[in-house]
């Protein structure tokens, strides 16, 4: 005899017990510590940071191992946590211009005040499996603490002016106004349509880099062209200041690591007004050049509706960037296919048996009156 | 305010464990909810853009629903879960489980004690009665989606009660299968004025939101909606003078408790495909199996 199906709380326990066995792996393996995480996988730390919308470097690590290192739930993880916390209030704006620069690249010119710091990049690294890595740190060769002292010893850690404001000061470039009213906030108030520069922009901060970096790439291949130059990457530190209310002038209260990237963009003229570039603008927790240039790409393409652009790609269209952008609700709705859905199929499994005149078995007849 | 404790970041950052508030989410979050609540309350069927939440289940898992609860939700309350009907699909246990950790309020399965009931796809057979919340958990909020993927569109069509695109639909069903071809997620009208989506409910319980005693919550998490029909409000079906609604039958009662007026589910008991058909309303048939058995 059938018995309506039961036991869903000890099976749901026992997969969190095999799922905590899974997540440690072969216990003669030794444990990976936070720490080690954050020290050690800090670019996967600086993914979770930036779309997880938290700046904590040890909560981004205590995720990642809980999350097993898919880095989708880790961020997942950190937004169920932000999410409960209260707000203090806001910071002053950062200003990036004033950044303690560790690596800074122009494309648009040879040579800028302040040079070109290349900092800790693989763009020039050959991608060669470096066995060496493998070996216990006391059999690895000399040459890599020599290398990193060298790096160390030349690393650059001043300021240098922005890239763009050369541009700015030659009139060639609209410089970037300040909105009169406090900027929007998604993870506060649901997204609505039209949604300003803001909004947009807080949204493809939080986006998953897969999806910029596609729709980035979309518009490159001409599904929205914009003719883009990277005009700046930066990554550095940047100094994060507080008003209290009731002191009434800024506190420093920490820095952050940023990667900001402002991207040239193709030509427009305004009414009576002189042909000009225009600006994509990306910026983003930790070292995450390629989140920050994809979003620089999608903000611009994203302004198409600003300068009269014919929409002519998906990177363009705000409605469907914006709610589609974040992985945690992606994510969770793909996924929640997994729940049953019985009572639903069972009505379509009627639906189509009353409409091919079938009514087997159990007699069901979804159409009575008929 | 009981505030249960996790161990979640103290491991981290070496420091005291963390905390989370009555029912996980903080107080003005609470509010800021509340707020929409009434204003969906107080305009029946409208979609209420709201400041939805990550919460710790995923998105599409019942995180508007959660919301909802949390927000209503009193340290008097007795909660009640329903996926499927059932109170013991894994994902009601999950949720229910949830608020009795973070929350600890009293569950329960029985729908005549529970003051609270959170629901994915069914509604219990057991009429509602007043002082009784029901919140449902919404994938879709919008009802037009189908036919509109803008969101700007869709807000404008209700706005300007711009309805003609779903009598065509289902017109077009009628034209090609002979019937309305839309066994669940039902189209209503709520007070004369909003169409609305009735969430994943199989057509079956439509019905029993019209002049429901009860007051009735809906929340879609990731899409940031909330809207209510409030206690006695007028729900109807859509549907045409000359195909007018109807809901799913059964020719046979519940194999297990003998119920003739539930919604069944049909299951495959072995190999060769043999099926019998059982209450998808678990408390429902348990309770009818007891009172058949008395007799």
């Amino acid at each position: 005899m059938y018995v309506a199906v039961k036991g869903g709380e000890k099976a749901i326990r026992n997969a969190h017990r095999l799922l905590a066995e899974k997540r440690r792996g072969d216990t003669s393996v030794p444990e990976v510590g936070v720490d080690q995480i954050r020290e050690q996988l800090s670019l996967a730390v600086d993914r979770v940071m930036a779309e997880g919308s938290l700046y904590d470097r040890d909560l981004a690590a205590l995720a990642i191992k809980q999350a097993r290192g898919d880095l989708v739930e880790a961020i997942f993880l950190l937004r169920a946590y932000r999410t409960t916390l209260p707000r203090v209030g806001t910071s002053q704006p950062l200003d990036t211009a004033a950044m303690h620069v560790r690596r800074r690249i122009s494309a648009t010119y040879k040579d800028v005040p302040g040079g070109q710091v290349l900092g800790p990049t693989f763009d020039y690294t050959h991608r060669l499996l470096d066995a060496d890595l493998s070996l216990p740190a006391e059999h690895q060769p000399e040459t890599r603490s020599e290398t990193a002292q060298d790096e160390k010893a030349s690393s650059f850690t001043g300021t240098c002016p922005k890239v763009l404001s050369f541009l700015e000061k030659e009139g060639l470039l609209p410089p970037e106004e300040g909105a009169d009213s406090p900027p929007g906030d998604l993870t506060r108030q649901a997204l609505e349509l039209p949604a300003g520069r803001d909004i947009r922009l807080q949204n493809l901060a939080r986006a998953d880099e897969g999806l910029l970096l596609a729709l980035a790439y979309s518009t490159q291949r001409g599904f929205g062209s914009t003719h883009p130059f990277a005009g700046e990457i930066r990554m550095g530190e940047v100094e994060v200041f507080f008003t209290p209310e009731e002191l009434g002038f800024p506190v420093l209260v920490g820095e952050v690591t940023l990667t900001e990237c402002e991207s040239v963009n193709n030509l427009t003229a305004a009414k009576g007004q002189p042909v000009s570039f225009t600006r994509g603008y990306g910026l983003a927790f930790g070292e995450s050049e390629r989140k920050a240039i994809s979003m620089a790409l999608v903000d611009r393409a994203l302004r198409a509706g600003e300068f009269d652009e014919e929409e002519r790609g998906p990177a363009q269209n705000a409605e469907f960037v914006l709610y589609h952008s974040d992985n945690v609700e992606a994510s969770g709705f793909v996924q929640h296919l997994k729940l049953p859905h019985y009572v639903d199929f069972q009505a379509d499994l009627a639906l189509v048996r009353a409409l091919r005149g079938k009514t087997d078995m159990g007699g069901n007849d979804a159409c009575p009156d008929k | 305010m009981p505030a249960p404790t996790s161990k979640a970041a103290g491991q981290a950052t070496g420091q005291s464990v963390v905390s989370y508030n009555f029912a996980y989410m903080d107080e003005q979050t609470k509010r800021m909810i509340r707020r929409s609540l009434l204003k969906a309350v107080a305009i029946p069927g409208y979609q209420v853009p709201f400041g939805g939440r990550e919460m710790p289940m995923p998105y599409g898992w019942g995180t508007g629903g959660m919301q909802v609860s949390a927000a209503v939700m009193g340290k008097e309350d007795v909660f009640k879960v329903i996926d499927q009907g059932s109170d013991d699909t894994t994902n009601a246990v999950s949720i229910r489980a949830f608020f009795a950790r973070v929350a600890g309020i009293r569950t329960t399965t029985a729908t005549v004690e529970a003051t609270l009931i959170q629901t994915r796809h069914r509604i219990p057979e057991q009429a509602l009665r007043e002082g009784q919340i029901m919140v449902y958990q919404v994938p879709i909020p919008e009802p037009l989606r189908w036919m509109e993927p803008s969101e700007a569109e869709t807000r404008a069509m209700h706005a300007l009660e711009e309805y003609g695109v779903m009598h065509v639909k289902l017109y077009e069903d009628i034209a090609r299968h002979g019937e309305i071809a839309t066994s669940f997620d039902y189209p209503v009208l709520v007070n004369k004025r909003y169409v609305m989506s009735p969430s994943p409910l199989p057509k079956f319980d439509n019905p029993k939101m019209n002049q429901c005693p009860a007051l009735q919550l809906f929340g879609a998490g990731r899409e940031k909606r909330i809207y209510a029909i409030p206690p006695y409000t007028t729900v109807t079906s859509l549907d045409f003078e000359d195909y007018p609604f109807a809901v799913q039958r059964w020719d046979v009662p519940c194999a297990l408790c003998g119920a003739t007026d539930s919604y069944l589910d049909e299951i495959i008991t072995d190999d060769t495909g043999a099926r019998m058909f059982v209450c998808s309303d678990t408390d429902h048939c348990a309770r009818h199996a007891v009172a058949r058995d008395m007799q």
